[in-house]
């Protein structure tokens, strides 16, 4: 969990839209989006815009590659999809949960979805694959090992 | 729905190729920062470098979350000024394949519509940043539109 804030914390786009992690184990992770005007992307309803809902389940996705990975790699993503189930309703934060359902060697298979009040009636689903770099990326050594010791 | 006047706006912004005013109707679009200008008969996106929009602190390269919304957005403008919908079009879904890694430049993006239905389009969106040949994300995007007139491409 501090493990997953710390990373969070380090992503300057996410710190920009307020993200904040709500939930982290082994089955999953859940981050919150909180609504503001700055992300809205249809002015008639109030809206936000699928980019910010986009950047919400991509940092999700990838970041619940933590849940499974033993030791912490640079997953950058490959390919994700969204389907948009509902507009979003202004004035509240939007949830995104997401776990990894299948991990292999080079890649890592994750889905979410992401939703405000109820889980049952998600505004978006989400697909994802997400490469795995390994511990020998430039940087991401140093990167894991400050992950780890704020965390202690 | 789209009030007729704001066709004609529209309209106007496209003759003019001044699209700053539709823009600042979007807070998202300020948010990225996303730029629109006329090539020819066609549109050019750019998303100009900003730290801002960075989301891996390593390389460091730009959100991918910000490069998908900054593809959603150009094709949802794109549509809107093309495609003569009765309503904003509405995002149906979105699949974005990453090819690249974002570098912290000048993100630019054009887009192709395939299809345009009575109802749903499909449009295909490219970004790159140094070379229009080697992308650093394609995507494809399916909108719910309303109605059409003959489009204006």
């Amino acid at each position: 969990m501090a493990q997953a804030q710390r990373f969070l914390s380090a992503l300057r786009h996410c710190q920009l839209l307020g993200m904040r992690v709500e939930q982290s184990d082994a089955e999953g992770m859940t981050l919150v989006l909180p609504y503001s005007p700055n992300i809205v992307g249809n002015p008639q309803t109030g809206a936000i815009h699928g980019g910010a809902l986009t950047t919400l389940m991509d940092t999700t996705c990838g970041m619940a590659t933590l849940c499974v990975l033993p030791v912490f790699e640079v997953c950058p993503t490959l390919d994700l999809r969204i389907d948009y189930m509902h507009p979003s309703e202004p004035g509240k934060d939007i949830y995104g949960y997401a776990q990894c359902y299948r991990v292999t060697r080079d890649v890592i298979f994750a889905r979410g979805m992401a939703y405000q009040d109820d889980p049952q009636r998600p505004i978006a689903q989400v697909v994802g694959t997400f490469m795995r770099l390994g511990k020998a990326v430039k940087g991401g050594q140093g990167f894991a090992s400050q992950l780890k010791e704020s965390a202690q | 729905m789209i009030p007729r006047e704001v066709h004609r706006q529209l309209r106007a912004a496209h003759a003019e190729g001044n699209y700053a005013p539709l823009l600042a109707l979007i807070p998202y679009a300020g948010l990225i920062g996303i730029e629109c200008s006329r090539q020819g008969e066609d549109l050019l996106f750019r998303l100009p470098a900003s730290p801002d929009n960075i989301g891996n602190p390593l390389l460091p390269a730009i959100h991918g979350g910000v490069i998908a919304g900054f593809m959603e957005l150009s094709a949802a403008l794109y549509l809107l000024i093309f495609s003569e919908s009765a309503a904003i079009p509405k995002i149906i879904d979105f699949s974005v394949d990453y090819l690249r890694a974002g570098h912290v430049r000048d993100t630019y993006a054009q887009c192709q519509l395939w299809r345009q239905g009575r109802r749903v389009t499909n449009v295909a969106i490219t970004a790159w940043q140094g070379s229009q040949a080697e992308p650093i994300a394609t995507a494809r995007a399916h909108f719910k539109i309303e109605e059409l007139s003959p489009p204006l491409k």
